[in-house]
């Protein structure tokens, strides 16, 4: 059984089920992404994992132990929230140390446990500050200290960088991923950012409409997403909608060529924008150009073509390769396309 | 920025400025003058000036008693507002929005009904023959009334009931500002709930503590309207002390006085409670 198994897990308020059966298990020193829009039902599984909410089914497991009913101060577990939650009239060190105070760890023990918990975020000079006085990078490590220096089995992340500027926030994300990866802890962070699921995750646990729709590691996920949920959710995705034909997959009056696929009938044809490329002959579909936008170190393109606007991506080498109402070609390698099954939609139980 | 246009505020803000002066701050002024004046044994006001109302204020024991019954009043009344008050707020800021929209008007109730009235409506429970008396006596819990009306218990109970909204709302107010993830944080850093609201939320909510104390404390040492109605003539305190003495004794100089050094006490413990404040909470709560 894995470090920290999740089984069923159901939540409603009133007739709007917010988390439908969700099961999941977590490995010892595991980081793991909860990413989806908002209103996914991500958050409302942090908070019965952290005890906030009571599950009204379903089964959580902590190293073999049955926590599903466990109050949340017995629970143990370090969370760090969105907003960090630190408590204002207390210092810096007070703010770290008061874990350790509910726990009645003498009072030596107590100030070398905070002073390293300190050292561990950098924020070793900054033990006698207010919260007020601090920056917001500043105030997250301090979130990070107070959750780590109980040394929980379980670290929880409420979009712990969802108060950054975009700058610090991929600082704070190689900071994170860092001292994870040297405290061994398993990990769980709720967020609606890819970029930064991506980034930090072992595995990420898509989530839509309170269900799970994937769950992989970050690149699988990206080279293999199961459906058009997953495809437009994390990174981009030219998504068609057609049935698999004799010799391709057919979108309208246009034949699009695939690999070898198991999949029948209607289905989604998933082909990611950076896969396509210009051509002068040999063109799949043609089309003329919708817009432009210059990306730093890409361009990308909006094509009208018969089958649908489509978004491609090119990495910029120079000049851009077409101007706005151009006729161009495109075209892509059968491999990098992917034919899926239609998304079912979810049966609301 | 012209000339012109960096005036314009002071001009704007003249009429507002005129009339207080006018209607606030030349009455104080008149007051504090007439109050260094002597009372002539004929009825009439003295021309020369004289502190001799003030050293009477300090030195007899009739004035000494009544500033000493008035500022026991306050403090037993703000007090006893902190006790009901501050879980009264905390248990408001928790209830569902419709059921916090009908307990704010239950409060503030008292609010919106006239001084004398309520005051009256006291008198009626607070009597021999009051309704607290009838039930209690009735139940057999006593056999003779307890004596309510015209003694401290009386007017304490009465203040308290009309000054509680203001301690609620100055405490509500710095709930509205407290994060409630900072109670979850410490419950799941392993406290339980007596120590979260003992050590997470009474410490933020202090500074609407003490500001709701400070305008409780101010209008119970200046209150009239309940100390007259339910203490009494027995039970003086320094606002019917000053009604009696412009009204029945004519004495203005020495209700001037006394007028005068109530204020003065009133201030200086507001602004010496205020720079406390100040002080201690600027750097965590500014």
């Amino acid at each position: 059984m894995a470090f920290l198994e999740i089984t069923g897990l159901s939540k409603a308020y009133d007739a709007t089920t917010v988390v439908d059966s969700l099961s999941l298990s977590v490995g010892k020193g595991e980081f793991v992404c909860l990413l989806g829009p908002s209103g996914c039902g991500k958050t409302t599984t942090l908070q019965m994992l952290a005890g906030f909410v009571a599950p009204d089914r379903g089964r959580i497991e902590l190293d073999g132990r049955d926590i599903t009913r466990l109050r949340s101060n017995q629970r143990g577990l370090g969370i760090v929230f969105q907003s960090y939650a630190l408590f204002p009239h207390m210092t810096v060190a007070q703010n770290v140390a008061f874990g350790l105070e509910m726990r009645n760890v003498a009072f030596g023990e107590r100030c070398t446990r905070v002073a390293d918990a300190l050292e561990l975020v950098h924020l070793g000079a900054f033990a006698k500050r207010y919260p007020k006085e601090l920056s917001g990078g500043q105030r997250q490590r301090v979130a990070m200290a107070r959750a780590l220096v109980i040394q929980p089995p379980v670290l929880l992340l409420d979009e712990p960088m969802g108060a950054l500027d975009a700058k610090l926030r991929e600082d704070m994300q190689f900071e994170l991923r860092a001292l994870q990866n040297r405290l061994q802890i398993t990990t769980l962070m709720v967020t609606h950012d890819q970029a930064e699921a991506m980034t930090l995750a072992d595995r990420v646990v898509l989530m839509n409409k309170g269900r799970i729709e994937q769950v992989d590691q970050p690149f699988d996920m990206y080279s293999r997403p199961n459906g058009r949920f997953s495809s437009t959710f994390l990174g981009k995705a030219n998504v068609f909608d057609g049935r698999v034909g004799a010799g391709g997959f057919v979108v309208g009056d246009t034949t699009l060529p695939m690999g070898p696929s198991d999949v029948t009938g209607d289905a989604d044809y998933i082909v990611r924008p950076e896969k396509v490329e210009f051509c002068d002959h040999d063109a799949l579909v043609r089309g003329h150009v919708l817009a432009r936008a210059f990306q730093g170190n890409h361009w990308l393109f909006q094509i009208k073509t018969p089958i649908g606007t489509m978004q491609i991506t090119q990495v910029n080498h120079g000049l851009p390769l077409a101007n706005n109402g151009d006729e161009v070609g495109l075209r892509w390698a059968p491999a990098s396309a992917l034919v899926v099954n239609k998304e079912v939609l979810h049966e609301q139980s | 920025m012209s000339r012109a246009s960096f005036a314009l505020p002071y001009w704007l803000s003249a009429p507002g400025a005129i009339a207080i002066l006018a209607l606030v701050g030349l009455p104080l002024a008149m007051t504090f003058a007439l109050s260094l004046h002597p009372f002539l044994p004929d009825g009439s006001v003295g021309g020369k000036l004289t502190l001799s109302n003030y050293e009477q204020i300090v030195s007899d024991g009739y004035y000494l008693a009544i500033f000493a019954r008035t500022f026991a009043l306050a403090t037993l009344v703000t007090l006893v507002c902190v006790v009901v008050g501050v879980p009264e707020a905390y248990v408001l800021s928790r209830l569902s929005s419709r059921w916090r929209a009908v307990s704010i008007v239950v409060v503030l109730g008292p609010l919106l009904v006239s001084v004398v009235v309520r005051t009256l409506g006291w008198a009626i429970l607070l009597g021999n023959e009051g309704a607290i008396n009838s039930s209690l006596i009735a139940l057999g819990v006593i056999d003779a009334p307890l004596r309510l009306m015209f003694t401290f218990t009386g007017v304490v109970v009465a203040l308290v009931h009309v000054l509680l909204p203001y301690m609620v709302l100055a405490v509500w107010a710095s709930l509205q500002k407290l994060d409630p993830a900072t109670e979850q944080a410490a419950d799941a850093l392993g406290a339980g709930h007596f120590t979260v609201l003992r050590r997470i939320v009474l410490p933020q909510v202090i500074p609407g503590i003490l500001a709701g104390a400070l305008i409780v404390f101010a209008l119970a040492a200046s209150a009239f309207a309940t100390p007259a109605i339910i203490g009494g003539r027995r039970l003086k305190v320094v606002p019917t002390t000053i009604f009696d003495q412009f009204l029945n004794e004519l004495n203005w100089p020495m209700g001037a006085a006394l007028a005068a050094t109530l204020m003065a006490l009133v201030l200086s413990i507001t602004m010496i409670v205020n720079a406390f404040v100040e002080r201690r909470y600027k750097q965590v709560f500014a």
